[in-house]
């Protein structure tokens, strides 16, 4: 890959001011953007800049704002580009490494959206799992991303990807509603359909920019089937989302990878592409996202397994993370539970659906020995 | 993509260049006028203006109705010295459509340079704001003698409180929307210092919001001088609220009468009160504190954002002139209810709030009473205004008591 130019940003001219007076109290703070920026680093940092002007003190403004989730280690970082990547490398490769399992900045990530190499998957058991769903984002290349776009950026972003996504057929055939233009009909019947986003309040998210010009160039597409559904610039350029009730993931992900493949063939008769590199793969906003994007998840039903004390050491060995059933930061409802899988990076995407459809046919058959009180513990699985 | 490259990188250059040219104003700044303003660095374009234009057709603030795209596409390329845009500086007012019942302004100012670089945008929103105040021909008179007032001592069987207030900012650093980490500390330490410099009724203490201790942190609770990271979207979507509580702080006098907030949505605010009626001693108070702050900041080399036309600059533009909110928490239990209530006050050029402040509901029939303009009457024509107006309505009060009419008085001349 070609050097990334830097350029010196549009410095201060108050020349007293030093990088040692500009340099973040972080003392009270427990995020990843934390445990690694030092003063020597932000010093070096400080004077560059992305092509588009983005510098450090943006990448690290949402970090710096939120000291710590108390259960979750947040990344406390964003990009504002594809080049924020390699510009402000000193700080970001350590954030991924720590974040992604020791994944090294010299380190490839495959990509693999061939929904035939996954084994299986179509006979998870409807009786426990209730829906199946896989989502991932992507960046259009070229364009800023959400914490730094131009409101005409963003614009150019949602033109594009509309007039992508109207061109698609089939049951992947669609319709696109501006968040800016919907009728109170349309919006009563996204909030039905579990489908509409609103303006984010979480803090993390809007500490960063992203939720600028709210709702200008925002919007949902879905198909007419309800299965297949991309949100345009919410915390990235896409989410794209395919999902349905029930315990058939390979369908969901059949669906998942032909409706990206598609979109990306129609990005690149335009003269774009999506964000990727090898290192990398996909590039999202939150460093948390890179790689596949993925998150492969079910809604199951495990109510005797969830109480069981080997639990999270279970999840743990599965490489799965749980979640309560209104998504992040939610909690679970009744036994319900959203299991999804926890990396992002260094797997491919056949590799981490595969872990959740083997991951959950496994909780699900020891929910069934609980059921008849029966023991577990020769069904342990090995640390994946 | 290599078209759009290829223009960022030429565009980066001119910046380059045109920053260096830029250098110069900034040093000039304290001999501030129109004609010694360069605009700064073009700032990063890749769309035509047209393609940039805010959707403000559900908008209804003071932005909103001056901004038109004609004077969009004359500023967007324009930036101050220090690198403040017209984007940011009207962020709020596209992130916030509009107040049901108050029309806010929509912008805010990222330095003392802003008002002169998008003065296209600024003069108009000034004037709409400031009740035809022009900024373009009229000068803004100052007088902070406390000596000229008459009739400053309210009946304290109908006021409780009296308060004035004001905000300041030290020229040379940019405003919370745009300040940097570093010029944000400046602030602290140079209003600080010169705190620190107070003497007799005036000597008190500073409280860092980063370093206060929770016994510190419920005593200013329950002394009502505490303020917190703001959570109303009009104030955070301008960017003044981050790396919160850094360099924030509260310093009060001993006696708890001089109050000054440093880095909440201005550099600072000042804030003198006292319990009772005795506004005249409030108002000396507040004189004479602003007065020796800004000596002692003098003495350090500094000063405060002022000039002729705009007088004292803050923030935000309705804060413009003297910054100046005067008023009374008053008992007015017959007058409140009373239909002419609304006509009177408009009259004598007051505003009624809660007695939480902006955006509060009356508890009781207590109301806080302050005066409505900011620009173009001076400080003491000012809280004149409210010793007089409230002195009316307390008078309209008793009145009514004794079941006696009133009347509403004239439209206020100046």
């Amino acid at each position: 890959m070609p050097p990334v130019p830097c350029y010196l940003t549009e410095n201060k001219l108050i020349p007293r001011l030093s990088p040692e007076e500009e340099f973040p109290d972080l003392s009270q703070h427990n995020n990843h953007m934390a445990k690694v920026l030092t003063q020597d680093m932000y010093t070096k940092l400080r004077d560059r800049a992305t092509p588009n002007g983005f510098t450090i003190d943006g990448v690290i403004q949402t970090g710096i704002d939120n000291p710590g989730h108390p259960f979750i280690m947040t990344v406390g970082c964003v990009a504002g580009d594809e080049e924020t990547y390699e510009v402000f490398k000193e700080l970001l490769d350590p954030i991924i490494e720590d974040r992604h399992g020791g994944y090294k900045p010299t380190d490839k990530h495959k990509t693999d959206l061939n929904a035939d190499n996954l084994k299986g998957g179509d006979d998870l058991d409807p009786n426990y799992v209730i829906s199946s769903r896989v989502r991932t984002g992507r960046s259009i290349r070229g364009f800023c991303l959400p914490p730094h776009c131009s409101r005409g950026e963003r614009r150019g972003v949602e033109k594009m990807s509309v007039e992508a996504l109207d061109s698609l057929s089939g049951d992947l055939k669609g319709k696109y509603y501006a968040l800016k233009n919907m009728t109170d009909a349309e919006q009563q019947q996204l909030i039905d359909d579990h489908f509409l986003f609103d303006k984010p309040v979480s803090p993390l998210l809007l500490a960063s920019g992203m939720a600028r010009d709210w709702p200008d160039g925002r919007g949902i597409w879905h198909n007419d089937t309800k299965t297949f559904l991309v949100w345009v610039n919410e915390e990235d350029h896409l989410r794209v989302i395919s999902m349905q009730k029930g315990g058939n993931m390979k369908e969901v992900f059949n669906r998942f990878c032909t409706g990206l493949t598609k979109i990306e063939t129609l990005f690149k008769d335009k003269g774009t592409s999506f964000m990727w590199n090898e290192h990398l793969g996909y590039v999202l906003t939150c460093p948390s996202n890179l790689g596949t994007g993925l998150r492969a998840g079910v809604h199951v039903k495990i109510p005797n397994m969830s109480k069981h004390a080997k639990f999270e050491e279970v999840l743990k060995r599965l490489r799965l993370q749980k979640r309560g059933t209104g998504g992040v930061d939610t909690a679970a409802v009744g036994g319900t539970f959203d299991i999804s899988n926890a990396d992002r990076l260094g797997f491919s995407e056949v590799e981490l659906v595969q872990m959740v459809v083997d991951g959950v046919k496994l909780l699900v058959e020891m929910e069934k020995k609980l059921e008849k009180g029966q023991s577990i513990d020769d069904l342990m699985p090995a640390q994946k | 993509m290599a078209n759009n490259f290829a223009r960022m990188l030429s565009s980066k250059r001119n910046v380059r260049i045109l920053s260096l040219i830029g250098a110069g104003s900034l040093t000039a700044g304290f001999l501030l006028n129109r004609e010694h303003v360069t605009a700064g660095a073009q700032a990063r374009r890749v769309y035509p203006a047209s393609a940039e234009y805010p959707d403000l057709r559900k908008h209804n603030n003071c932005m909103a109705s001056h901004l038109t795209p004609a004077i969009y596409a004359k500023l967007v390329d324009k930036t101050t010295p220090n690198g403040y845009s017209l984007d940011q500086a009207i962020q709020t007012g596209v992130d916030n459509p509009g107040h049901p019942f108050i029309k806010t302004v929509g912008m805010v100012a990222g330095d003392e340079e802003s008002y002169e670089v998008f003065a296209d945008l600024l003069d108009p929103v000034i004037k709409e704001r400031h009740n035809g105040y022009d900024p373009q021909i009229m000068t803004h008179p100052t007088d902070l003698d406390s000596s000229k007032l008459t009739s400053g001592n309210f009946d304290e069987r109908y006021v409780l409180s009296s308060r004035v207030r004001t905000g300041r900012s030290i020229r040379g650093l940019s405003l919370p929307p745009a300040c940097t980490r570093a010029e944000r500390r400046e602030v602290e330490r140079v209003v600080v210092d010169a705190l620190a410099g107070l003497k007799g009724d005036l000597a008190g203490t500073y409280y860092s919001l980063t370093h206060m201790t929770d016994q510190e942190q419920q005593q200013l609770i329950d002394d009502h001088f505490l303020f917190d990271k703001p959570v109303s979207p009009l104030l955070t979507c301008s960017g003044m609220a981050r790396d919160w509580p850094d360099a924030r702080g509260i310093w009060h006098n001993n006696t708890k009468t001089f109050l000054i907030w440093i880095n909440e949505e201005d550099h600072t605010r000042v804030i003198s009160m006292e319990k009772g009626g005795n506004m005249k001693r409030v108002f000396d108070r507040f004189c004479t504190g602003l007065k020796e702050v800004e000596r002692l900041i003098q003495e350090k080399g500094w000063e405060f954002m002022w000039n002729e036309r705009l007088g004292y600059i803050l923030t935000c533009p309705s804060n413009l002139g003297t910054g100046l909110r005067a008023g009374v928490h008053v008992n007015l239990p017959k007058l409140s209810k009373d239909p002419r209530f609304a006509k009177i006050l408009d009259n004598l050029r007051l505003q009624k709030r809660g007695t939480g402040g902006v955006d509060t509901a009356a508890v009781g029939s207590t109301f806080d009473i302050s005066n409505l303009d900011r620009l173009g009457q001076s400080e003491v024509q000012l809280v004149q205004t409210v010793v007089d107006g409230v002195n009316y309505l307390i008078d309209c009060e008793k009145k009514l008591e004794k079941g006696q009419d009133i009347k509403i008085p004239p439209p206020f001349k100046k």
